[in-house]
């Protein structure tokens, strides 16, 4: 296969830089740096440091005994990224990039968060890499995710509430590209998922590829084979694409990102883009948009902040058309179900986001064989959550 | 030349043989309704406007700030579409010849579809379209078909634009070069006149093409010291502001035409100077 994105940040005929002028020269710059440093021997040999020492790596890859023998079907491996410092996988991306505001001598930093997982693994890195960071999230989302936004504010950073629009995800990007269109000479924007205009996509993608390099060496070590399938859940889509990446010129490997379903997909309560979405242009990138037919943008609903979104990757978008990834929803009672399903069966409380994928796997089990494998990316842990759930089954403390 | 480049051209021509400076003043589509729209335009154009650049809202505008996003929201709310932004245009050009501009991120079109969105908008009578989230490595499709139909796509240049972003964009824009006087968003405050000046000037002599300066200009003092040496002065944010303060008065109408003739006034360097 061709390498994607091609020189123009294209992925088929998504992808693309659609953002104001303004940005464009720091775009370019963060582009020509990248291009730079993803050869360069003493950058990566930093970025494994880093990834080694302050993260935690290599995650596990778990087998989950107990699960596959409810589940009757495959042996089923969790790849742990919920084990990574800060309690997700976000925490690769934001290491990565902060790398590269050094050596950008960028001291300030801005993100968007939605369930607020990437929002604390930027704040981790400012402190860890002496940057000034301030985070735009979504003041419903800081309602859902109080917890995390204490977090941010423990480790130093500003957490500023966007009030316009939805009030989620969606609106916290628009407000950190206002933000870095105003700052874009001192300022790096530390984008969290494989969205955004090109570089963007690409360079999340490059660093959130540990998780499946990894994956592959050690199911190789511990079966002896490849497996037959990955499941993820996808939001804007980077632990999936993390995960599924150094596996996609296996062709035998069937690979399954699982959107957000909401209320079900007749509801028109939902995230899952691939079903209700068409092409469309969203804070820059070309890709499967949640729309009406004039362009405006649709309001989404996911029981997980990190699923909410009206946009999935350009990269995403590409493998859709192709058929190379399948791609399918998990409703919001769907993913509850999983949520208590592994934290029972494994002990292990799942993030709402990362339970998308195990509902998967319980839907999926039965149609592959025993002796088939399936890795499913853990993408985080539920601790952010379980205040959210509480309050939705109506414990108090 | 295509009517609608003819248009723009000439207003521009004419302006310069009164020593005149455009002003482009920039309102939101149907905020309050398209028909507060209709007569927003010719209230705009009595008053002294000369090009008039005409908002499509979006519910997830990334280059605009609050005043302009309210707007937007209001907008929606009131059932607002580019088709129907369309339509508008092509009954007030039955009435009035003032040069009108589309500013319309890049979603609304592709929506409606870049060819079909060129063909109806000039049949109407549009004469010029600016995608604020459209930098010239996106802009082929559009522009193609734009050129096809004689729509003048008009593009931004920023503070930050290197010399050979300015080449291209001089290349490629029709009718006039958009200066963004700043870093930032749309209704931010306006700053460092000295070095808009020397970026403008620059820009006007290797362009040769008329440069409109818009971004953080509220006040005739402001457009004054704008249009001392650009050719065009774009004001946006502060005419949505008086709109949305003044749209449930009886009187907004004349308000809008008040604060008008102000800017005009700043624009003109053919009285007792």
């Amino acid at each position: 296969m061709t390498p994607v994105p091609d020189p123009r940040g294209r992925f088929g005929q998504y992808g693309g830089q659609y953002v104001p002028e303004t940005l464009m020269p720091a775009i370019l710059e963060l582009q020509e740096v990248y291009a730079r440093l993803c050869h360069d021997r003493s950058f990566q040999q930093e970025f494994q440091a880093c990834l080694k020492k302050h993260v935690g790596r290599p995650t596990p890859l778990y087998f989950a005994k107990r699960l596959t023998r409810t589940l009757g079907g495959p042996k089923i491996y969790l790849k742990r990224e919920d084990l990574c410092h800060t309690g997700a996988h976000k925490i690769n991306n934001t290491i990565g990039q902060a790398l590269l505001a050094q050596r950008m001598n960028k001291r300030r930093i801005i993100a968007e968060t939605g369930a607020g997982q990437h929002g604390v693994a930027v704040a981790t890195v400012a402190a860890a890499f002496d940057l000034e960071a301030e985070i735009y999230m979504g003041t419903d989302d800081m309602k859902r995710q109080a917890l995390n936004v204490f977090r941010m504010q423990l480790l130093g950073a500003t957490v500023t509430g966007v009030n316009a629009g939805s009030r989620t995800l969606k609106d916290a990007i628009s407000e950190a590209m206002r933000d870095w269109t105003t700052n874009v000479r001192t300022t790096h924007y530390l984008l969290g998922s494989v969205l955004g205009a090109h570089p963007y996509p690409m360079i999340i993608r490059d660093f959130q590829s540990v998780i499946g390099r990894e994956a592959r060496h050690q199911i190789l070590e511990a079966e002896g084979q490849l497996p037959h399938c990955l499941v993820a859940c996808v939001g804007g889509g980077s632990n999936s694409i993390g995960l599924f990446y150094p596996f996609i010129n296996d062709p035998q490997i069937r690979m399954v990102g699982v959107e957000a379903g909401g209320l079900g997909l007749d509801s028109g309560q939902h995230a899952a883009r691939f079903s209700g979405g068409s092409p469309g242009v969203l804070q820059g990138t070309m890709t499967y948009v949640l729309q009406d037919q004039h362009g405006q943008i649709n309001a989404t609903h996911s029981v997980s902040a990190g699923l909410d979104y009206p946009a999935v990757g350009p990269e995403h978008a590409m493998y859709h058309d192709s058929g190379r990834i399948h791609y399918t929803s998990a409703t919001d009672e769907e993913a509850l179900q999983a949520f208590d399903l592994l934290s029972c069966e494994e002990g292990i409380i799942p993030a709402l986001e990362s339970a998308h994928a195990i509902a998967e796997a319980v839907k999926r089990a039965h149609t592959m064989q025993k002796s088939h494998i399936m890795i499913i990316n853990l993408s985080g842990r539920g601790d952010k959550d379980v205040d959210q759930i509480a309050r939705m089954r109506g414990a108090e403390f | 030349m295509p009517m609608s480049s003819h248009r723009i051209a000439a207003t521009f021509q004419c302006l310069r043989q009164r020593t005149e400076k455009a002003l482009i003043p920039y309102i939101m589509a149907g905020d309050p309704s398209l028909a507060d729209t209709e007569s927003l335009i010719l209230s705009l154009e009595r008053a002294g406007a000369d090009l008039i650049e005409i908002g499509v809202p979006f519910s997830d505008p990334i280059a605009d700030g609050p005043v302009i996003q309210r707007a937007a929201e209001r907008a929606l709310r009131s059932g607002t579409s580019l088709p129907g932004i369309i339509r508008l245009v092509k009954s007030v050009r039955a009435i009035t010849q003032v040069p009108l501009i589309l500013m319309a991120y890049y979603n609304t079109i592709m929506a409606m579809g870049e060819q079909r969105f060129c063909h109806e908008a000039v049949e109407a009578g549009v004469d010029g379209v600016i995608v604020p989230d459209m930098p010239p490595e996106e802009a082929d499709r559009l522009q193609k078909a734009a050129d096809e139909q004689g729509l003048c796509v008009i593009f931004l240049l920023a503070p930050t634009s290197t010399p050979s972003r300015q080449t291209d964009v001089i290349t490629r824009t029709r009718g006039f070069i958009y200066y963004v006087s700043m870093t930032g968003i749309t209704g931010a405050k306006l700053r460092d006149l000295d070095s808009i000046q020397r970026n403008v000037l620059a820009l006007q002599r290797q362009a040769r093409k008329p440069v409109a300066v818009g971004f953080g200009i509220a006040t005739p003092e402001e457009a004054r010291h704008i249009a001392a040496f650009a050719d065009g002065v774009i004001v946006g944010s502060a005419f949505v502001r008086i709109i949305e303060e003044h749209q449930h008065a009886p009187d907004y109408l004349q308000a809008v035409s008040h604060f008008t003739a102000g800017l005009k006034a700043a624009c003109s360097f053919n009285d007792a100077r």
